[in-house]
């Protein structure tokens, strides 16, 4: 397998940024209430996450260590902005759903993380690979919550109806408390997953905080200090 | 003054920042193993949040909107939160060292916690005025602390347990507790002030 085709199957896969690395939590709780709004979240974050991993990469050697961290955010927030532009003239419809957690995807550490460990030490073709296997994986998932969620708790698929009449939606699956609900579930699935191929005793968890998960992938020193939050 | 006792309020309790929104989740599922962490960490969040949205409006009002410069406001926000982190970690090493003793490690978390950022964009969209913003900064971090410490009391008792499945050990016993405390916070959704 060439290397380009590695990348996107280690972020689909191997090191998917929500089922296995748990980055960028809050979004996935915030809009996975329908498949739709999940899978537009998805692909706006890949977008950017394409281009800042990029854009990051072609100047990697120009910017000095110390200011890295704002200058990433820099290039970041001014991406964010303009994909939040576009989605608004756009995707009108998309812009009223995702609300705020559009220009709060400046903050999704899943981008900030691929330009610490990724983009910042290898070259742009690669690094846009990266961010194309990352975005798909965090598309990948955010669909499959929403769409879990959305046929629990409105019976729909991307808006069609799907369940049978006589099905009784749970409504709370849609609601605040459902996402909660549903990561739970998932995650416990995932490590009795893990736990029956690998018969491991210690469940392996990084409670969904990207400080942790910094610190437990052994990152540079600044990086712990700094802490790159959700 | 009802409308500003609601913004407070509302922001606490009805819109709670980690519940209802799911802003600054990291924090609240990560560093919420102890009450008393929990704790300096809300204090540390109620100190920046307040003062970053008041910070941000004023930018807003008379730089940004007079300038017609709306579209920069995320990268504004943020770069004004990450300095304002900086300034007030310097001002109270030097001013109150017990204070920053307490906060210490947490400070320069915060900086990139999507609450702070989400107040200030969301203050802009409710456009609010200065007290309102200030308010409403202070609520939602009072809300965040609520369920922080709420959260840390529970998991004191709960994480140790060996009658936990092996399978929702770590952070899918916190998700259901988080989900039991949501649905609660949720009943706050019919409070009339």
């Amino acid at each position: 397998m060439n290397k380009y085709t590695e990348r996107i199957r280690n972020g689909v896969i191997t090191e998917n940024p929500t089922f296995i690395m748990m980055l960028g939590m809050c979004p996935t709780f915030a809009v996975t209430t329908s498949a739709v709004n999940g899978f537009g979240m998805g692909v706006s974050t890949l977008v950017v996450l394409m281009l800042s991993n990029w854009l990051i990469s072609l100047v990697r050697k120009q910017i000095p260590d110390q200011v890295r961290l704002p200058a990433y955010i820099v290039i970041v927030a001014s991406l964010v902005t303009v994909v939040q532009l576009l989605i608004q003239a756009y995707i009108p419809f998309l812009y009223d759903a995702l609300g705020i957690y559009i220009p709060l995807i400046v903050v999704n550490c899943i981008i900030l993380g691929r330009a610490e460990a990724y983009a910042s030490k290898n070259p742009p073709v690669l690094s846009i690979f990266d961010g194309l296997g990352m975005g798909l994986g965090f598309t990948l998932a955010l669909t499959l919550i929403g769409l879990v969620r959305e046929l629990l708790g409105s019976g729909t698929a991307f808006g069609f109806q799907v369940m049978p009449g006589f099905y009784q939606p749970i409504g709370i699956i849609v609601k605040a408390p459902g996402a909660f609900l549903i990561l739970a579930l998932v995650i416990a699935f995932m490590n009795s997953a893990k736990i029956q191929t690998k018969a491991n005793d210690k469940v392996e968890g990084c409670d969904g905080c990207c400080a942790t998960c910094a610190q437990a992938k052994g990152c540079t020193s600044s990086e712990k200090k700094e802490g790159v939050n959700v | 003054m009802t409308s500003l006792l609601m913004i407070v309020l509302t922001a606490a309790l009805i819109n709670n920042v980690v519940l209802n929104q799911f802003l600054g989740l990291c924090s609240f599922l990560g560093v919420s193993r102890q009450t008393e962490t929990a704790a300096s960490l809300g204090g540390a969040v109620i100190f920046v949040i307040t003062i970053a949205s008041g910070v941000a409006n004023l930018l807003y009002t008379f730089v940004l909107s007079p300038l017609g410069l709306d579209y920069l406001q995320t990268i504004v926000f943020i770069l004004v939160i990450a300095a304002l982190v900086q300034v007030v970690e310097m001002f109270l090493k030097k001013s109150a060292p017990a204070l920053h003793k307490a906060l210490g490690i947490y400070l320069p978390l915060i900086t990139t916690n999507c609450a702070v950022l989400g107040v200030a964009l969301t203050n802009v969209t409710n456009s609010y005025g200065f007290f309102e913003s200030i308010l409403a900064g202070f609520g939602t971090a009072a809300g965040y602390t609520l369920a922080i410490v709420l959260l840390a009391g529970v998991r004191e008792r709960v994480d140790d347990n060996e009658n936990i499945p092996k399978a929702f050990q770590g952070a899918p016993i916190v998700l259901l507790i988080a989900a039991l405390m949501a649905i609660a916070f949720s009943g706050f959704a019919n409070l009339n002030v």
